[in-house]
């Protein structure tokens, strides 16, 4: 499960943000929603134990990240949170295979190769494995970036605006498909978006608004 | 996929910018291992001709010439001097071991060294066929005379006037093969040798006219010359005043050999330091060739890593991966850098060869080569150092912010 409470990160420049609290049950669905700038991207680079927050406790996974120390932040990103960002960041030097192995030199682990092709094949990309990034459709590639992050059995995924160039029914898919991966592996997603079609695709999702009321200026 | 595989991949993702960068690298090495090996080897060529003569006596005249024609077979002599005199050496209280050497005559290039049973010997010869000559007019071949000649045992030879091809042929004077010298690796691999009244022989005959009568000829064993002597003391004190006695009190010219080729190394010094200033400069040309590839590499691939950093790995593995980068460069330029140096040392060697010159070889460990994978390291860890830093502290919220 994810809870935040009272959690507020500042800027190095002064800027504080404060966030509303929330409380999302393991497997659940949560929505980041608001305009670009708004602190949806801080948000996630705190529950991934990227940063830290200044004030207030953030548990994903039953875990208060800020406890952890650095090293140990690592491990539990690795085998907790799978990343599904905006710009998919497949590595071109590598295979499709290989790019998902990534997420095992990652995490220190031993490539499983037998995983690799089952999580490949689970998203319909099975035939893909031997190829480049550079000749796979949009939609492979999201598919092939959602398989690397769902490879680990993460707890939590997080997806930073999934839809943002996909027409209307894509978008549709995309959700759908990132939804039951995630429920798939009992995960809790969290989609950050400004896409105001998500919230009409994942109508059961808890919402997080991010607006005026969560961003507290503070010079 | 450990490190090294994954940044073995990323290393030929870009192949162009790979193979350049490989190639400065391993050019800069190449020619720091080709100075270290080459001198190392000239050294050794030096050392080995050299083993126990403390001393060449010859015609006056050039000292350096005189140990280049007598020890090396190099140069050609300044000059005869009379066997009396040598005998006359021989005996002085000073000298342990006296070859006389003489010069004058070729085999299609090859020097026709009479001298004494002593000579072969100095340098541990051996055998490869039949024994050594028994009489004038029989002659041993080196190895390498015999591989090029294609003469064999007990077959006949004529020697041409002169140290040089093209010389008048003694075609009334035929040296007929005893033995063939196992390969020593010394001078003795190009030189035809023979016993010293060969030499007097050949140049008598051609000298001599049938209506010579006794008189004559002793006339002329009297005035019987050698080109040189090789002299081993008896204590190394003798180094101090042989010398002097020798160039103070009579006709003849000492000279030491260690005194001159350590002149003569001291010479070429300066061009192997100019070549590896050279070397020197190709190796930084190439560090800053794998900076700038490292460097854009961190900059193209800003997001791949900060991707690795979010699947979990520590900035310090993300760090790594760019080093072992530099690390594979360092290893295969080393390879590509320490087999150019060899091939062409052993090129050189070839060509010194044809030349009838020093025996060198280009496939021999120098012990002063661990020092080239260690500067091949120091380049790609240096030119890796501030690219690998700048992955390690790379901001992982900007690829959460990259749209």
């Amino acid at each position: 499960m994810i809870q935040a409470q009272g959690v507020a990160f500042a800027y190095a420049g002064g800027q504080v943000l404060r966030f509303h609290d929330v409380a999302v049950e393991q497997g659940g669905t949560v929505l980041l929603r608001g305009p670009s700038g708004s602190g949806k991207s801080t948000w996630l680079a705190l529950a991934a134990g990227l940063l830290t927050p200044t004030a207030g406790v953030l548990q994903v996974a039953d875990q208060d990240v800020a406890m952890l120390s650095r090293s140990a932040r690592d491990d539990w990103r690795a085998r907790t949170v799978g990343f599904l960002p905006q710009k998919l960041h497949l590595s071109e030097a590598l295979t499709v295979a290989d790019n998902l192995a990534l997420a095992f030199f990652a995490a220190g682990l031993p490539v499983d190769n037998t995983a690799i092709a089952q999580g490949l094949a689970a998203l319909g990309v099975g035939d893909l494995a031997t190829r480049k990034p550079v000749h796979l459709s949009g939609g492979q590639a999201q598919r092939v970036a959602l398989a690397r992050a769902l490879l680990l059995r993460p707890r939590v995924v997080l997806a930073d605006e999934p839809t943002a160039s996909l027409d209307d029914d894509a978008c549709a898919t995309a959700l759908q498909r990132l939804q039951r991966s995630a429920q798939a592996c009992g995960a809790t997603l969290v989609v950050a978006t400004h896409d105001a079609r998500v919230l009409q695709a994942l109508p059961q999702a808890q919402v997080l608004a991010f607006d005026a009321t969560a961003r507290e200026v503070t010079v | 996929m450990n490190v090294f595989t994954l940044s073995w991949r990323y290393l030929w993702s870009r192949p162009m910018a790979t193979v350049l960068n490989l190639l400065l690298l391993a050019l800069g090495l190449a020619s720091m291992a080709f100075v270290l090996i080459a001198r190392d080897q000239v050294d050794r060529a030096f050392e080995r001709d050299l083993a126990g003569i403390d001393l060449v006596v010859g015609a006056k005249g050039s000292p350096m010439q005189l140990i280049l024609a007598g020890v090396f077979h190099l140069d050609v002599p300044p000059g005869n001097i009379a066997l009396a005199d040598v005998q006359q050496l021989q005996q002085h209280p000073q000298v342990a071991q006296l070859i006389p050497l003489s010069l004058g005559d070729n085999l299609e290039g090859f020097r026709i060294v009479g001298t004494t049973e002593a000579y072969p010997a100095h340098y541990g010869a051996r055998f490869a066929q039949g024994a050594l000559w028994q009489a004038p007019m029989q002659a041993v071949l080196g190895t390498q005379v015999a591989a090029r000649t294609g003469l064999r045992l007990g077959q006949a030879f004529v020697g041409a006037h002169g140290l040089g091809t093209g010389g008048a042929v003694h075609a009334e004077a035929a040296y007929t093969i005893t033995g063939v010298l196992e390969p020593c690796g010394c001078v003795l691999d190009r030189l035809v040798l023979t016993a010293t009244e060969s030499v007097w022989k050949v140049h008598d005959d051609m000298h001599a006219t049938e209506d010579m009568d006794e008189e004559d000829r002793a006339a002329l064993a009297a005035d019987r010359e050698v080109t040189l002597a090789l002299i081993t003391y008896r204590t190394p004190l003798a180094a101090v005043s042989f010398p002097r006695f020798i160039n103070d009190s009579t006709a003849m010219q000492a000279a030491a050999p260690a005194v001159e080729i350590t002149r003569l190394l001291s010479m070429v010094g300066v061009g192997t330091r100019v070549f590896q200033g050279l070397g020197a400069v190709l190796l930084a040309v190439a560090a800053l060739s794998v900076f700038i590839a490292l460097w854009s590499a961190v900059r193209e691939r800003r997001g791949d890593l900060a991707m690795l950093r979010m699947l979990g790995a520590s900035p310090l593995r993300v760090g790594t991966l760019l080093l072992c980068e530099a690390l594979w460069l360092a290893v295969l330029a080393c390879v590509l850098g320490l087999l150019a140096a060899h091939g062409l040392v052993a090129l050189l060697g070839d060509l010194l060869m044809a030349e009838q010159s020093l025996a060198i070889t280009g496939w021999q460990w120098v012990r002063t080569e661990v020092w080239v994978p260690v500067l091949a390291l120091g380049v790609a860890l240096l030119a890796a150092g501030l690219p690998a830093f700048s992955a390690y502290r790379l901001d992982v919220m900007q690829l959460l912010n990259s749209r």
